[in-house]
């Protein structure tokens, strides 16, 4: 990516940025931009760099902000109307580590209001436009950070994954985009929404910036006790699979898949198999199960993090209040999306005396298994190869009235999830129609400096 | 009515006196601050923000397990107990619901039986509310104070037994040096849960939530089966509630019944890893505790103490150090240190002494110079009061009753003198003439005179034998 040095001044990049986020306007990509903070921020690196001092391994480059990622610069939404008008006293610890080697925040991107949601539609300022084609989806919940990132608008986006919010937005607008290992990088400043699974990751264009920025953000943080110690310490090119041997996880190929969608990622499997891997397909059927775990353990999660905005103390609190009930219930109902609380009464019904050890507990038990399937498989393959989402990006409002095949979407997300595993979306081609398609590599856990070099050789092998 | 049985189990919650709070690094003593201003961004429950386990709370709960002779859990874990009102900013609080830190133990008490300790977990404290008349206010100082809630095994049979373990698990905690301790600013809170039943199967409890005194804890039991065995004897029934204390009324009164109680919705706190102990930790903890007051009662045996006035003194831990120190020195001398002790340091009115200004050796040189008459007990009573003024630091017991003029006169070459003086005083004739006689009634007269003569320095057995021996 372009940095800031002599002969490029962080100001004009900043410019630019900004100049493309107004043409692209229409996209909605950005809940409020950032424009004069960066800009004097800009400033002060170019008088630095003039100086000959020290300014940052990402110096001026200018990138868009997960609007759930707590920061001095502009409110916090989480694209809820409930934290509209809420501006966070903290700043979050990927922010500032990101921010302290140069890197400008130009504007807060567009998501489902808390993360809810699979294509950018559940927010409170209006859906984001997929980068391809402007009657399709983003993507999401990260919709407006990887359609910032496709459109060249900055060089790189923070999002959040919890259940495929980085990966599936990242092949829906072909572009990277990584889940990390859970504990990888401090969550603390971002608004929670599954904790046991809600990780922080990036877009970005290239596999190298991917790890460039990652290897800033990752890292032990006495704030977030999840945190793993670093181990994001190593050049891309050291970095070598075992075997070189991947997985093609064959469940993921079957019924419900896209043909275009199987068929492109087969092909990045032929690409892997010209630099040398075996690819074997296998199966791994407890997949099928995945789905279900995660929709009853993220929303207990989800309705327990979500239990603070209760208008008493921040936030909005509903003018419409008699006693202390109303104040609860009308705040809440007034400033949560209808996919909000759906999820808010799936998880309170899951936790409930009586239904505990049938949902919550069962799928507790199911995650377990679901790792140690994992397990098994990462003592044959280095990495296993799988389609991100079973179709391209869809059309806007397609699929708002019917929760249950939104949720579909992130079928194939969501286990590396439930199970901590770094996983990544790589950009392996179009459809017919133009549409970007990704793959998903997956790695066992704090392997993620493997699969970014695992991609980085397929996009050195073209480049050439 | 005697053939109902009462049985009661507590619930104690104590706030670990820890310089920060349970998951946030703040100050947790919030005695005397504004409200609100011991408050970090976790304890506001703003977004993002995640608990961080205090180490020294930790600590703390193991301290306070070991005090209590429970088994301390290895492996524990917390977990949100979700319900929804302004004390609570995240709409759940951080407690251990499955795997509590502190297992199993037993508290030991004097002329009762032992109660059992089912478990105690850590968790943290609520925020305060106060209501007024159309509005409420919250200080969420105390939100997020560690606490343990110690939890009773249905072991006890009286309200006596109820005060006797409430009063010995506050001294525990005291000696282990955990809390504060302080009842009034709400140190130390007790649930009790009490039923009646003539037969072995248990009655229906009620829950008295709150109690901040031994007293009140002793009063609300009794209040509580009383009210239930007549209703009982009336043939209706116990209903299972929560029922407030007033302390002004000696009165319970229904709150909530539990049929519309909440459903806490607990889940595994997924910011908090489980808290791994090694035993080696735990051993080290154990053999750097303090000494508790099992030892120094086994220590003030000899003594021959009053069970009350030991137990007083015990309320201590200083007091009962410095009398174990007696002890060592010399313990003959200790039992009137004792009673110094209880009878007039503890009968004072107004209790801010510092109980540590007077050392061991100090109150041993005292209590000899009583023994050996150099001082009279009451002297000795006045000095021992001095030695716990500020200004007297310095200065020896032996400085101080001379300084006071206290010291008695057991010469008798001097003693001599003033009896003959005495007894040649026109007014003493006629009671010496009776003492000749053998009214012997009359020597405390003369021994009065002698001590009033002597300004109380002289001692009072003495004079009274030499005036016999002059006068017989």
């Amino acid at each position: 990516m372009k940095i800031a040095d002599k002969n490029t001044k962080a100001v004009d990049l900043v410019k630019a940025a900004l100049a493309k986020a107004e043409e692209y306007k229409d996209y909605n990509v950005f809940i409020s931009m950032n424009a004069e903070a960066a800009l004097a921020k800009a400033a002060e690196i170019d008088e630095k760099i003039a100086k000959g001092e020290e300014v940052g391994k990402l110096a001026g480059v200018p990138y868009a902000l997960k609007d759930n990622y707590s920061s001095h610069d502009g409110n916090t939404t989480a694209a809820a109307h409930i934290l509209d008008s809420y501006h966070s006293p903290i700043t979050a610890t990927a922010v500032a580590k990101i921010e302290a080697e140069g890197a400008i925040m130009i504007g807060r991107a567009n998501l489902d209001a808390f993360a809810h949601g699979g294509s950018t539609e559940n927010s409170y300022f209006g859906p984001t436009k997929n980068s391809a084609d402007n009657t399709r989806v983003a993507g999401g919940s990260s919709g407006g950070s990887a359609v910032a990132t496709a459109l060249d608008i900055v060089e790189f986006a923070l999002g959040s994954d919890t259940g495929g919010s980085i990966r599936q937005p990242a092949s829906f607008n072909g572009v990277y985009g990584i889940k990390p290992t859970y504990g990888a990088v401090s969550r603390y400043g971002v608004v929670a929404m599954a904790s046991s699974t809600d990780t922080m990751g990036c877009f970005a264009k290239k596999a190298e910036d991917v790890d460039l920025v990652m290897g800033i953000m990752a890292g032990q943080d006495a704030k977030d006790s999840t945190t793993l110690p670093d181990y994001w310490n190593k050049s891309l090119d050291e970095v070598k699979p075992a075997k070189k041997k991947i997985g093609l996880i064959r469940d993921c190929f079957g019924d419900g898949i896209d043909p275009e969608v199987a068929k492109i990622v087969r092909e990045y499997g032929d690409k892997l198999k010209a630099q040398g891997y075996e690819i074997e397909e296998f199966d791994m059927p407890i997949l099928k199960y995945g789905l279900a775990i995660y929709y009853v353990v993220q929303p207990a999660e989800v309705a327990s993090n979500l239990s603070r905005y209760d208008g008493v103390r921040y936030a909005l609190r509903s003018k419409d209040v008699k006693g202390l009930d109303d104040v609860y219930v009308n705040s809440r109902n007034e400033g949560f999306m209808k996919e909000n609380k759906r999820r808010i009464m799936i998880g309170n019904f899951v936790l409930s005396s009586g239904f505990y050890d049938a949902y919550y507990l069962k799928a507790q038990k199911a995650r377990t298994l679901l790792i140690n399937a994992y397990n098994e498989a990462f003592e044959k393959y280095d990495a296993l190869l799988c389609p991100v989402a079973p179709t391209p990006a869809f059309k806007l409002g397609e699929k708002t009235s019917d929760p249950l095949t939104m949720y579909l979407e992130d079928a194939m997300t969501v286990p590396a999830s439930m199970a901590g595993l770094p996983a990544l979306s790589v950009p392996a081609g179009k459809t017919e129609a133009g549409l970007p398609v990704g793959a998903q590599l997956i790695g066992r856990a704090q392997s993620d400096q493997l699969l970014l070099s695992i991609a980085k050789q397929i996009e050195d092998s073209e480049a050439k | 009515m005697s053939e109902y049985k009462i049985t009661v189990g507590i619930e104690c919650h104590v706030q670990l006196n820890t310089k920060t709070k349970l998951f946030s690094a703040v100050d947790n003593d919030a005695v005397d601050k504004e409200p609100n201003s011991c408050v970090s961004p976790f304890d506001y429950a703003l977004p993002g923000m995640l608990p961080v386990l205090n180490k020294e709370a930790v600590h703390k709960a193991v301290q306070a397990g070991l005090a209590m002779n429970c088994k301390i859990g290895l492996e524990s874990r917390f977990d949100r107990k979700h319900y929804f009102y302004p004390d609570s900013p995240a709409g759940y609080q951080i407690t251990q619901m499955y795997k509590p830190i502190i297992g199993a133990g037993v508290i030991h008490l004097q002329g009762f039986d032992d109660v059992r300790i089912n478990h105690a977990h850590l968790e943290g404290d609520a925020g305060k509310l106060t209501h007024f008349d159309d509005y409420s206010l919250v200080d969420l100082n105390r939100a997020g104070t560690p606490l343990i809630e110690i939890v009773s095994e249905a072991d006890i049979h009286s309200a006596a037994q109820a005060r006797a373990y409430a009063e010995e698990l506050h001294r525990l905690m005291i000696y282990a040096g955990v809390t504060n301790g302080d009842l009034y600013q709400g140190n130390m809170r007790f649930d009790v849960n009490t039923s009646v039943s003539k037969t072995d199967e248990l009655g229906t409890k009620t829950e008295v939530k709150n109690l901040n005194s031994f007293r009140s804890v002793e009063r609300a039991i009794e209040y509580e089966a009383a009210r239930q065995i007549a209703l009982l004897e009336k043939g209706e029934k116990v209903v299972q509630e929560t029922r407030g204390w007033n302390d002004a009324t000696g009165k319970t009164t229904g709150q909530r019944s539990k049929e519309g109680a909440a459903d806490y919705r607990y889940m595994p706190e997924p910011d908090i890893p489980p808290v791994v102990l090694t035993q080696e930790y735990v051993d080290k903890v154990a053999s750097e505790m303090p000494a508790m007051p099992d030892f120094y009662r086994e220590k003030f045996e000899p003594l021959k103490l009053d069970n009350s006035e030991r137990e007083a003194i015990l309320n201590y831990p200083l007091l009962a150090g410095r009398l174990a120190e007696v002890c060592e020195e010399n313990i003959k001398l200790a039992p009137r240190v004792a009673h110094w002790f209880s009878g007039v340091l503890l009968a004072e009115e107004n209790l801010d002494k510092d109980f540590s200004l007077a050392t061991a050796a100090e109150l041993a040189e005292l209590s000899e110079m009583v023994e050996k008459s150099e001082l009279s007990s009451t002297a000795g009573k006045e000095v021992f009061i001095q030695l716990y003024n500020k200004k007297n630091t310095s200065k020896t017991p032996h400085a101080l009753a001379k300084e006071m003029n206290l010291l008695q006169e057991n010469d008798e070459g001097a003693l001599e003198q003033i009896i003959d003086e005495v007894l040649a005083a026109p007014e003493c004739q006629k009671a010496a003439e009776d003492v000749r006689n053998g009214e012997m009634k009359a020597i405390g007269f003369l021994v009065g005179q002698v001590m009033k003569k002597s300004k109380g320095k002289a001692n009072p057995g003495a004079v009274n034998k030499l005036i016999q021996k002059k006068l017989s």
